[in-house]
């Protein structure tokens, strides 16, 4: 009889973390922006069709980065969980933190128990009544949680996008300086054009649903402005 | 979280039963009726006319011979481009309703697109069915779907029967127990691409004449503010009236001395 080999437990979770990281790394990162009318969602995606950011709920969006076979169950899986507590319950009673939590004891424990981690990166936003009440929850591939109330990024390079974001950042940005700084962030020395983007919004008030894709008309007007 | 080769799919109601709240649960109960009396919405409306649909339904609930509420509003919108007004047992009607929205919503935000105009009618008739052994104990609910079908460019209205039954309807119908004569004055008063206020006008002349021949069909309550809901669907959407311009069409409608004919 085979014995496998004994593997150190850090060792084992180490080699389970670079692993996810780097693949993770592989992808196109995203940001989220809190600008004056919401919250900015803005991915560099080249496809029109398989989104990156999409409806929750009455005021929650959802984005990922990674594998898009994974974040994509994810999101299917917060839609049924969010309306099956709105229909049991309240809409009101739905909000982003439970379902953040939800999302990060899924991804602890495909972290901890499964062969391979989940490749994905996820942010769950909810635009707030009011400015200031917005919340941006970035869960990890391992299930940490970190909870943002400016801007929060995903991906590769996340560090220099941060850092580039940081500077001069306001959350009462219009919609048009948000998309482009959000992209002008995400390019560094690359040019992104309104193609290369999937660019969505969480409104603070308009309505039940909060959320709106952006049209690439409003996207190719944003980023004009910096060539001028 | 559903296991990716067990996954329920984009369908609301399938979801509701994988997590043990199937809404259309058997009921146990003994055969025969209810032996109590239960609440009934009355009479609901939907016309064509040149930039979409008209729906309208009056505000009366009735619990046998008694009026059991008097603003409960027949007519809600199912999503931006369509709605769905309900006749029948209340409380089983407007579970359906409540459904019928949520799972418009839910196949939209799973599917990343909205179902076609046809699909919401077939959602609707499968729900309608789903209630049959309900309705054989005495809890019908039959509702009426109108809609903007942003494919074709026209409004489009089904009418079901308690079977899941489902007729498309050429230019207009009416429902409910003063079905028959809002149907009757919509005939003679309907003609092809009316504008909005005589459509409009012609749904509460509708609700006037059924409200006038039927005990539980509400008229226009001047004294406690209270006027059918009235609602529009176009290309832009599902939108309520005020209830000034309802109240105003109303008055319009009674000035002419033919309505108290």
């Amino acid at each position: 009889m085979s014995m496998p080999f004994y593997v150190a437990p850090e060792q084992f979770m180490k080699d389970k973390a670079d692993f996810a990281r780097k693949n993770i790394a592989r992808g196109r990162p995203l940001v989220a922006v809190v600008y004056a009318d919401g919250i900015l969602i803005c991915a560099e995606n080249q496809s029109k069709s398989l989104h990156k950011v999409s409806e929750i709920y009455d005021r929650i969006a959802f984005a990922g980065v990674g594998r898009y076979n994974e974040f994509d169950s994810l999101r299917r899986a917060g839609v049924q969980h969010a309306d099956v507590k709105g229909y049991q319950f309240s809409r009101e009673d739905v909000d982003a933190r439970s379902l953040a939590n939800l999302y990060a004891q899924y991804m602890g424990n495909v972290f901890t128990h499964d062969m391979k981690p989940l490749e994905v990166e996820i942010l769950v936003a909810e635009v707030g009544a009011d400015p200031g009440g917005d919340q941006l929850f970035h869960i990890l591939y391992d299930g940490s949680v970190v909870d943002e109330d400016r801007y929060s990024v995903l991906g590769g390079e996340a560090e220099a996008i941060s850092g580039r974001l940081e500077e001069g950042f306001e959350s009462t940005w219009s919609l048009d300086v948000a998309i482009r700084r959000a992209a002008k962030a995400l390019a560094g020395d690359r040019e992104l054009v309104s193609s290369d983007l999937e660019v969505a919004v969480l409104l603070r008030s308009d309505g039940r649903r909060a959320f709106r894709r952006i049209d690439d008309a409003v996207v190719v007007g944003a980023l004009g402005v910096t060539a001028s | 979280m559903f296991d990716p080769t067990e996954a329920p799919g984009p369908s609301f109601t399938d979801v509701l039963r994988r997590v043990g709240l199937d809404p259309f649960a058997p009921v146990q109960q003994a055969a025969g009726g209810a032996p109590f009396e239960i609440r009934h919405g009355t009479t609901i409306v939907a016309l064509r006319y040149a930039d979409g649909v008209v729906m309208a339904g009056d505000r009366r609930a009735t619990a046998g011979s008694s009026i059991a509420h008097r603003a409960m509003d027949k007519v809600h919108p199912a999503d931006r481009h369509s709605g769905v007004a309900i006749a029948g047992a209340a409380g089983p009607a407007m579970e359906m309703v409540k459904l019928f929205q949520l799972q418009l919503e839910h196949y939209e935000k799973v599917e990343g697109s909205a179902l076609s105009l046809e699909g919401k009618a077939n959602q609707l008739s499968q729900m309608v069915r789903s209630n049959l052994g309900m309705a054989m104990q005495g809890f019908v609910v039959v509702p009426l779907f109108a809609g903007f079908d942003l494919r074709r460019g026209v409004g489009r209205i089904y009418s079901y029967d308690p079977t899941g039954g489902r007729y498309e309807e050429t230019d207009f119908h009416a429902d409910g127990s003063g079905g028959r004569d809002a149907r009757t004055t919509i005939k003679l008063g309907w003609r092809p691409d009316l504008e909005r206020h005589e459509a409009v006008e012609l749904a509460v002349r509708a609700l006037w004449n059924a409200a006038d021949e039927d005990s539980a069909t509400g008229g226009p309550d001047t004294a406690r503010g209270i006027y059918p809901t009235v609602a529009t669907i176009t290309d832009s959407g599902f939108e309520y009236l005020p209830r000034d311009e309802v109240a105003d069409r109303f008055a319009a409608v009674l000035s002419t001395g033919e309505a108290l004919q």
